[in-house]
C-alpha cells in the first residue's frame, strides 16, 4: 500500500475513532433538528399542526440548539481533531485528554438537549422553552445552563488539547510554518475563547445561580448584551470549518490547489480580530444602548466583510484553476470542466454560491436604519438559513463524503444519492429561504406558532401570504427529506466491506506559506489585539447598561418555563444528582 | 507577502464597497434623519409600573402643536392601550415598556419597530401620515401564548381624534 493511498483510519485509528464519535453526535442533532425543522415549517404555514401551539417553542428551542449548537460544534470538533493530527502528522499528547473534552461535550449536550426535551412532557414538570437565546427573565430549568456550562467547558478542553499538541510540534519544528489547518484551528479557538468570555458571564454568575434561586433578580439587557457578545462570534465558529473545507478541501476536489495560502492566513486573522466587537449588531433595536455604541458595531460588522469577500475571490480562482487543470477553457468555459458530478464538490460549491446571496441578505441586517424594516420578521430566519443552514450545513454534509470513507475506510453507500442529496438541500433552500425573505419584508414576525393574527392581514406587495407559505412548506419538506437522505446514505456505507486505498492527500498551495510574513503566525500578538478591540468595544456599553439599570436589573420576577424551576430548582439538581437533601 | 495583482483589484474593490455601504448608514443616520433607538427613554421597575406617572394608565397624549406622546405596556400576551388611537399626519412619540418578559413591539408594514425589555423605556418616534388601521405584533417570544400577542394602531382623521379619552375608544 503506497504512502498516497493510506487511510486517516489506517495512520491513526485512534483518532480515527474519536472524530466517527463526534460526527456520529453531530449527525444525531442533525436528524432530530431536521425533524423538529419539519414540524416548524408545516405549522408556521398552518399546512399540518401535529403538535399544540404551545408546544411549538419546544421544538423549536430543540430545533435551534440542536443545530446551531450541538450539530455544528461537534462537527467542528471532529473536522478540526482530524486537522490537526493529519496537517502536523502527529497525534495528541495525551489521546484520554482528547476523549475526555469529547466526553464532557457528550455529556454537556445531553442534559441540555433532555432537558429542552421534557418540555414536551407536561407531567414532569421539568422544560427550557427559552429559545436559542434564552433572553431572561424567561427561565429555563437549572439543567439547561448547567448542560450549558459543562458543553462549553468541553470546547475549551478541546483548544487546550489542540495548542498543546502544536506547542509540542513546534518544539521539534522550532523553524517551520504553522501549517495551514493548524494554523486555522488555533486561530477558530483563539476567536472561541474570547466569544465564550461573555456567555461564560452570563451563565455563570447570573442565569445559573438565578434559575437555583441563589439571586433573585437579574438585569436582562445586561444578561442580553453579553449574549450577544457570544452570540455573534459564534456564528463564525460555525462558519471557519467550513471555511476550513473551502480552502483546503475543495480545491483538491476541484482538480487543483489552492490558489494562495497568505490570503488564508489574512482572512482567519481578520475573523480573530473582528468577530467578537461586533454583537450590538443584534441590539440596534434595543434601548438603554445609545447610538454611538450603535454605530460603531456597524462600521466593524460592515469591516467584517472583508474578509468573506477575500475568500469568496481565492475559492473561486482556486475552483477555476482546477477546472483550467482539467482541460476547462474560456472565459466561462471552465465551469463545465468542474467534476459536477462529485457530491462533495458539488455541494460545496452550490452551498458557497449560496453564502454569497446570504452575505447580501447580510449587509441589509448590518445597515443600523435598514434594519428597523426587518428586525426580528421571518427575514432573518430566511438570511441565517442561507448561511448556518446552508453555507455551514451543506459544506459539512458534503465535506463528509468525502471525508467518511477515509474515516471507515469504506466507500460512500451511492454517490447519485448523495448527489441529489445536495441538490435537493440547495433547491428546497432556495424556496424556503426566498419565502422566508419575501414574508419577512411584509411584517410577518419570526419565532411565533401561529402568524395568522385576528386584528389584521399582511399587505403582500406580490403574490399572497398562501403562496408564500406554500412555498416555505415546501422547501421545508425537501430540506427535510434531504436530510433523511445524507443520514440514510451515510448508515447504508456502514454496510460497505472495508477497503484498502481510500486515502486522499491534500496538495501544496500555488503560493505557500513562505511567501506570507512570519508575524502571521503569532497567535499572541492576535489575540492581544483581539482583546483590545473588544474591550474598546464593549466597556463603555456594558458599564452604562451596568450604571443605568444596575447590576442585577431594576426589579422584576423571573418566568421560568419550567414548574419545577419555581420553587425548588436546587432539589431537581441534587435529585438527579443522587444527593438529596 | 505575494499578492496576485487580480487579488490587489478585487481587495480594492471589497474596501471600496464596504466604505460605500458606511457612508450609506451614515447617510440614513445624519442626512435623512433615521435616529437608532437608544437610552434616552431612561430605566422603570417593570413590577412598579402601577405607581408610575404615565405607565400607571397607558394612552397617547397630547404635547404640542401636532405632537403626541403615546405610552405603551406590553405583558403577556396584550399590549395596553389597545388600539391606540393616534389622529393623522402628526408627530408621535411611543414610550413603551415591559411588565414582565421581554417583548417586541413592531407596527406591521412600516418601520415602527423596537425591542421591549423589562426595566427599560424604549423611545420611538414616528411620523404618522394618513387615516388607516395597522396591527401591532410582539415578535420576540414571550412565552406560551406569543402568538396571541397582538395590537391595533389606529390613525384617525384629525377632527375624529378626541384628545380627552386618552387616545382609548
Amino acid at each position: 500500500m503506497s504512502v498516497d493511498q493510506e487511510t486517516f483510519a489506517d495512520r491513526y485509528p485512534q483518532e480515527a475513532e474519536l472524530v466517527r464519535r463526534a460526527f456520529l453526535v453531530a449527525f444525531t442533532a442533525l436528524g432530530l433538528g431536521a425533524l423538529f425543522g419539519i414540524f416548524q415549517a408545516l405549522h408556521r404555514t398552518n399546512v399540518l399542526r401535529i403538535i399544540p401551539s404551545t408546544d411549538y417553542y419546544t421544538a423549536l428551542t430543540a430545533h435551534g440548539v440542536l443545530l446551531a449548537i450541538v450539530f455544528t460544534i461537534f462537527y467542528l470538533v471532529g473536522l478540526y481533531q482530524w486537522a490537526v493530527t493529519r496537517s502536523l502528522d502527529r497525534s495528541p499528547t495525551n489521546i484520554n485528554f482528547t476523549r475526555a473534552w469529547l466526553t464532557l461535550m457528550t455529556v454537556g449536550s445531553a442534559i441540555t438537549g433532555v432537558t429542552i426535551l421534557l418540555g414536551f412532557v407536561d407531567q414532569i414538570g421539568i422544560s427550557a422553552d427559552v429559545l436559542f437565546t434564552f433572553y431572561a427573565p424567561l427561565q429555563a430549568h437549572p439543567l439547561f445552563y448547567t448542560g450549558l456550562v459543562v458543553f462549553i467547558i468541553g470546547t475549551w478542553l478541546a483548544g487546550v488539547d489542540w495548542f498543546r499538541t502544536w506547542l509540542h510540534w513546534k518544539q521539534d519544528n522550532p523553524d517551520e510554518r504553522i501549517p495551514l489547518q493548524t494554523f486555522m484551528v488555533l486561530t477558530t479557538m483563539i476567536m472561541w475563547y474570547i466569544a465564550t468570555i461573555g456567555v461564560a458571564i452570563a451563565v455563570l454568575f447570573f442565569l445559573l445561580p438565578w434559575s437555583l434561586g441563589l439571586i433573585d433578580t437579574v438585569n436582562p439587557l445586561l444578561t442580553r448584551t453579553l449574549f450577544w457578545f457570544f452570540g455573534h462570534p459564534v456564528v463564525y465558529f460555525w462558519l471557519l470549518p467550513a471555511y476550513m473545507l473551502w480552502y483546503t478541501v475543495l480545491p483538491k476536489l476541484a482538480g487543483g490547489r489552492l490558489f494562495s495560502d497568505p490570503l488564508a492566513r489574512v482572512v482567519f486573522v481578520l475573523f480573530v480580530l473582528l468577530s467578537t466587537p461586533v454583537g450590538i449588531h443584534h441590539q440596534y433595536v434595543d434601548p438603554g444602548i445609545a447610538e454611538g455604541f450603535k454605530f460603531i458595531a456597524m462600521t466593524n460588522t460592515m469591516f467584517l466583510l472583508l474578509p468573506s469577500l477575500l475568500t469568496a475571490f481565492t475559492v473561486v480562482a482556486s475552483m477555476e484553476h482546477g477546472a483550467r487543470q482539467r482541460g476547462g477553457e474560456g472565459l466561462f468555459g471552465w465551469l463545465t470542466a468542474l467534476p459536477w458530478r462529485d457530491p462533495a464538490f458539488t455541494g460545496m460549491a452550490l452551498a458557497g454560491l449560496m453564502f454569497a446571496a446570504g452575505g447580501f441578505s447580510g449587509m441589509i441586517n448590518a445597515g443600523m436604519n435598514i434594519n428597523y424594516l426587518i428586525h426580528n420578521t421571518l427575514w432573518v430566519p430566511g438570511h441565517f438559513h442561507l448561511t448556518v443552514g446552508t453555507a455551514v450545513a451543506l459544506t459539512m454534509m458534503a465535506g463528509t463524503y468525502w471525508l467518511w470513507p477515509q474515516l471507515t475506510n469504506r466507500r460512500l453507500y451511492s454517490r447519485p444519492i448523495g448527489l441529489l442529496q445536495v441538490v435537493m438541500w440547495f433547491g428546497g433552500m432556495a424556496l424556503m429561504s426566498n419565502s422566508m425573505h419575501v414574508a419577512g419584508l411584509y411584517g410577518v414576525p419570526r419565532r411565533t406558532a401561529e402568524p395568522q393574527y385576528a386584528g389584521f392581514d399582511f399587505n403582500t406587495a406580490f403574490g399572497s401570504m398562501a403562496e408564500l407559505n406554500i412555498q416555505l412548506a415546501v422547501g421545508g419538506t425537501l430540506l427535510f427529506v434531504s436530510t433523511l437522505l445524507f443520514l440514510g446514505n451515510l448508515t447504508l456505507s456502514l454496510g460497505n466491506p472495508k477497503v484498502e486505498g481510500l486515502g486522499q492527500s491534500l496538495p501544496e498551495p500555488l503560493s505557500g506559506a513562505e511567501d506570507s510574513p512570519r508575524v502571521l503566525d503569532n497567535m499572541r500578538l492576535w489575540a492581544g489585539i483581539a482583546l483590545v478591540l473588544v474591550v474598546l468595544a464593549y466597556v463603555l456599553p456594558l458599564g452604562a447598561i451596568i450604571q443605568n439599570g444596575g447590576l442585577f436589573g431594576t426589579g422584576g420576577d423571573a418566568y421560568p418555563v419550567s414548574v419545577l424551576g419555581t420553587f425548588d430548582g436546587l432539589d431537581a439538581v441534587l435529585e438527579l444528582l443522587g444527593v438529596g437533601r | 507577502m505575494h499578492i496576485h495583482q487580480y487579488e490587489k483589484l478585487w481587495l480594492g474593490m471589497s474596501l471600496l464597497l464596504i466604505v460605500g455601504f458606511i457612508a450609506t448608514i451614515t447617510y440614513g443616520a445624519v442626512g435623512v434623519g433615521v435616529t437608532m433607538i437608544d437610552d434616552s427613554g431612561g430605566n422603570v421597575d417593570p413590577n412598579a409600573l402601577d405607581e408610575h406617572p404615565e405607565f400607571s394608565d397607558p394612552g397617547v397624549e397630547k404635547v404640542g402643536e401636532n405632537e403626541y406622546e403615546a405610552y405603551v405596556v406590553a405583558r403577556q400576551f396584550i399590549f395596553q392601550p389597545d388600539p391606540i388611537v393616534v389622529p393623522a399626519n402628526s408627530t408621535v412619540t411611543f414610550y413603551v415598556t415591559s411588565a414582565d418578559v421581554v417583548h417586541g413591539f413592531s407596527v406591521v408594514g412600516t418601520n415602527a419597530n423596537t425591542m421591549v425589555i423589562p426595566g427599560e423605556v424604549a423611545e420611538v418616534t414616528v411620523e404618522v401620515g394618513e387615516p388607516g388601521e395597522y396591527g401591532i405584533v410582539c415578535h420576540e417570544y414571550c412565552g406560551a401564548g406569543h402568538h396571541s400577542m397582538e395590537g391595533m394602531l389606529r390613525v384617525v382623521p384629525e377632527g375624529e381624534y378626541n384628545s380627552s379619552d386618552g387616545g382609548e375608544q
